[in-house]
């Protein structure tokens, strides 16, 4: 094995329960002082590649060599030993400790020496490669760039030569960016060697060595970054188009439904999650949202439907169908924003998380929606049952009975039952987001029947997806989102997946490219 | 003064049974681990530490003192501890509802201590009331000469020997919480879980010993109240819950600080006598001074919550099981 590669990756493999295949027969290599990136769209098992590495998950299959030497990592201690190092997304660090006792942490006392030691270390590798750490402030005290930085400088002083970094620039502003990408080439002339896990094709060409692609879990390949083009690399990224054949009626009756106009809203950070936001959907046609994840997506459908505050400035106008009366949705409530027609299917990771109550069963679940229509204080349990026996049968959600608890079913039939019960009030504007995650191929195509049929009855329907296939084949329209801005609408039948990838990537306006959009 | 002076030792007496329970408590809630069941083991402590000496003491003509001090502590110790064993085995390794365990654990000790208390009793024979004379003046003996001191000597140095000693595991505890490598993981453990596996720390090992060290101090509340206050006798009047339960709003009351148990669990026991001392209370206006503690640790709370300093939060995690991030 050739002497100047760190970590090599070989045949690995990683299943989640017996259907979802996070990595497939990935082989990677990673060579001394060099920064390579890892490039993927969302779901396409980069970060689990990673957490193989980094002791969080074991591979089924394959092996992993550290300096030519085969090592099996079972736990984050073992990456550790081995000189492997993640800065995860969420950072690893204990609010109410300080700088020093965060790095302390786990660490032997007669290896790390006392606190002073452990600051006057923390100092010297400040130093060396430029990082700015005061030993004593409270991590609650710190901003996200300072979490990170300090969640670097406690990855170097346990000594790690492989560093692992999993989106880093995804919390930091342009100049804390450029400002991490001056460390780490120091580091890199330091003879580190440096994993940066990204979906910025600007950055990859920026700051790595060579980059490696995955897709849908699969190894696709590996070029030096001097050969890459954007072009290139969105390519290999998206792959090649799947022809999907989801029915697409042609738009009838097109009339404006909600008339969206520098919509800005922010994130818990405080940065702008949407930016000045305006585009119109119309009644009668799908609109898709295309986007990689945390683009402003879930923001956008949130301050739509009420459960997310908008910045001033914004408007939100909503067009009642038959009286064309225009309603700003902007303060108003949940509540009133449903009773107007509007309705809302958000599909989190966590299935269960948003919408329904595990441990009830269909009937009471549909229920939910509705108990607030019954006159005196009881319920009629009457209504939300047939409504439930109705669904069953309609989307053949399989389950014992309308009274087993959600929790009890799989995931398809759990996300049936939310959007058959968000579709079944009728609504004039239905918000979907990630719909069909995790669902089988039959399970996707009920759901993508569904909402045509709301189409059809000429509601406007809001598709957020993750798969530009599927948003290709079964949108009229398609709105590209990039870093919360709207980078551009593009028809459906005739984009191309390259050109909605592209947008995805990078922002079209001039000027903004070169590293910091 | 002399009124003063017996309302100062008595809080004094019951002061030192919740300060054992409370610094025991802390000690498992700085692992996350939020053990309501301290009223059980302090039933579990006080009733094998009676149990354990008074087959000693029936076996021998001569009880040795000392040993009959071994036997009580290591007894009350190792019971106490394994009603934390329980709780951990649940909590921990089953994951079961932290709450519901802990009260359980109580219900549990209760139950246990005063069924063995019972027969204890019957066991004894002659008046039906079980009495261990020979550990208990051994508990009970203060320092000599110091205790005649007059005022001061009342104040200070009138107590048995173990009311020392919980200082000494408050002050301990303090240190190792603060000052040790150890304690700062074990601090890390009851804030960030995910954070402290990730750094190689073994969470469930931090959290089991915790928890079963933590329980066998607040058992040694149970050894006190039975061996120094009860002169060694057995009676199921449910003081000692009352006061195990006082040590789990004590540990809210000092924000999780082992040297602020010692002036509060004092403070509580003079909150806690209180109605006997002050003149013209009828038996029900006594009640409402009871629950002087209680609102205390009400108050103590609204005001830490209004402030919110990150340093006086309960650990973030407390009262949550942990488990590895898996898909």
């Amino acid at each position: 094995m050739n002497n100047d590669v760190a970590v090599s990756m070989q045949n690995i493999t990683k299943a989640f329960g017996t259907k979802v295949v996070a990595n497939d027969d990935v082989s990677l290599d990673v060579k001394k002082g060099e920064i390579l990136a890892l490039l993927g769209e969302n779901g396409s098992g980069k970060t689990t590649l990673m957490n193989m590495l980094s002791g969080i998950y074991h591979p089924d299959s394959g092996k992993i060599f550290v300096n030519s030497q085969e090592a099996v990592i079972r736990s984050p201690k073992d990456a550790y030993d081995l000189g492997i190092g993640m800065i995860h997304q969420h950072f690893k660090l204990v609010d109410i400790f300080t700088a020093t006792e965060n790095i302390a942490l786990g660490m032997k006392k007669d290896v790390s020496g006392s606190n002073k030691e452990i600051a006057k270390g923390i100092k010297d590798i400040c130093d060396r490669y430029g990082f700015d750490v005061d030993p004593n402030q409270k991590v609650y005290n710190m901003s996200v760039s300072q979490k990170q930085t300090l969640e670097i400088v406690k990855t170097l002083y346990r000594g790690a030569n492989i560093l692992i970094l999993d989106e880093p620039t995804a919390v930091l502003t342009p100049q804390e960016t450029e400002k991490l990408f001056s460390v780490l080439i120091n580091m890199k002339k330091d003879g580190k060697s440096i994993i940066i896990i990204t979906h910025k094709l600007n950055e990859v060409l920026a700051i790595s060595d060579r980059v490696s692609i995955l897709r849908k879990g699969k190894y696709i390949c590996t070029i030096d970054t001097k050969e890459a083009t954007v072009m290139s690399l969105t390519e290999a990224m998206v792959g090649q188009k799947v022809e999907l054949n989801i029915e697409r009626n042609n738009v009838k009756n097109k009339e404006e439904r909600l008339i969206i106009e520098h919509l800005t809203c922010l994130n818990k950070y405080g940065t702008k999650a949407l930016d000045d936001v305006t585009f119109t959907a119309y009644g009668g046609e799908i609109l898709g949202i295309a986007g990689i994840s945390g683009s402003g997506q879930k923001e956008l459908l949130e301050s739509i439907s009420g459960l997310h505050p908008a910045e001033e400035g914004s408007s939100v106008i909503y067009v009642k169908p038959e009286t064309k009366e225009k309603t700003q949705l902007i303060g108003k409530t949940v509540k009133q924003i449903r009773d107007l027609g509007v309705a809302m299917s958000f599909v989190p990771e966590d299935r269960l998380g948003m919408g329904l109550v595990a441990t009830m069963g269909m009937a009471d679940n549909m229920m939910l929606k509705s108990y607030k229509d019954n006159r005196f204080m009881f319920t009629s349990r009457r209504d939300s049952r047939k409504l439930a026996e109705k669904k069953k049968e309609e989307l053949e959600v399989v389950t014992p009975s309308i009274y087993t608890a959600v929790k009890k079913l799989s995931g398809g039939n759990v996300q049936k039952v939310l959007v058959g019960r968000e579709i079944s009030s009728d609504p004039n504007l239905f918000l979907a987001a990630y719909a069909v995650r995790g669902l089988d191929i039959n399970t996707s195509y009920t759901i993508y029947n569904l909402l045509n049929e709301r189409k059809e009855n000429g509601c406007a329907v809001i598709y957020v997806g993750e798969d530009l296939d599927v948003l290709l084949a079964l949108c009229d329209r398609i709105i590209v989102l990039c870093a919360g801005k709207l980078n551009g609408i593009v028809d459906a039948r005739t984009a191309t997946k390259e050109e909605i990838g592209m947008m995805m990537t990078h922002l079209n306006e001039e000027g903004e490219e070169d590293g910091n959009s | 003064m002399a009124g003063f002076i017996s309302l100062f030792q008595a809080a004094v007496v019951f002061g030192t049974v919740i300060m054992f329970g409370a610094v025991g408590e802390i000690i498992t809630e700085k692992s996350g681990n939020l053990n309501l069941g301290v009223p059980g083991i302090m039933y579990l402590g006080g009733i094998a530490s009676l149990a354990g000496v008074f087959f000693y003491e029936s076996s021998t003509e001569n009880p040795n003192k000392f040993l009959c001090i071994i036997i009580a502590l290591l007894c009350g110790f190792a019971a106490s501890a394994f009603g934390g064993l329980i709780y951990s085995f649940l909590t921990i390794t089953l994951r079961a509802n932290q709450n519901v365990t802990g009260l359980t654990l109580t219900i549990f000790g209760s139950g246990v201590a005063n069924f063995f208390g019972g027969s204890l009793n019957k066991l004894a024979g002659g008046v039906g009331q079980i009495s261990v004379a020979a550990t208990s003046s051994a508990f009970r003996t203060s320092i000599p000469g110091l205790s005649k001191l007059g005022a001061v000597g009342k104040l200070f140095f009138s107590y048995g020997w173990l009311a020392y000693v919980a200082i000494a595991v408050a002050i301990i505890c303090q240190w190792y919480l603060k000052r040790t490598r150890s304690g700062l993981n074990l601090r890390a453990v009851g804030e960030n879980p995910a954070t402290a596996d990730a750094a190689g720390i073994n969470v469930k090992a931090y959290k089991y010993v915790a928890t079963c060290v933590g329980a066998g101090i607040s058992g040694l509340g149970g050894v006190f109240y039975v061996m120094d206050y009860t002169k060694g006798t057995w009676s199921n009047d449910g003081t000692i819950e009352n006061l195990g339960w006082l040590a789990v709003a004590l540990v809210i009351f000092t924000t999780w600080r082992p040297k602020n148990a010692i002036w509060g669990a004092y403070l509580f026991g003079i909150l806690y006598w209180a109605y006997f001392y002050i003149g013209g209370l009828t038996r029900s206006s006594q009640e409402i001074f009871k629950m002087l503690p209680y609102i205390v640790t009400i108050i103590v709370l609204i005001v830490i919550s209004l402030r919110k300093k990150k340093e006086n939060q309960p650990p973030q995690a407390l009262g949550l099981a942990y488990f590895r991030e898996e898909r």
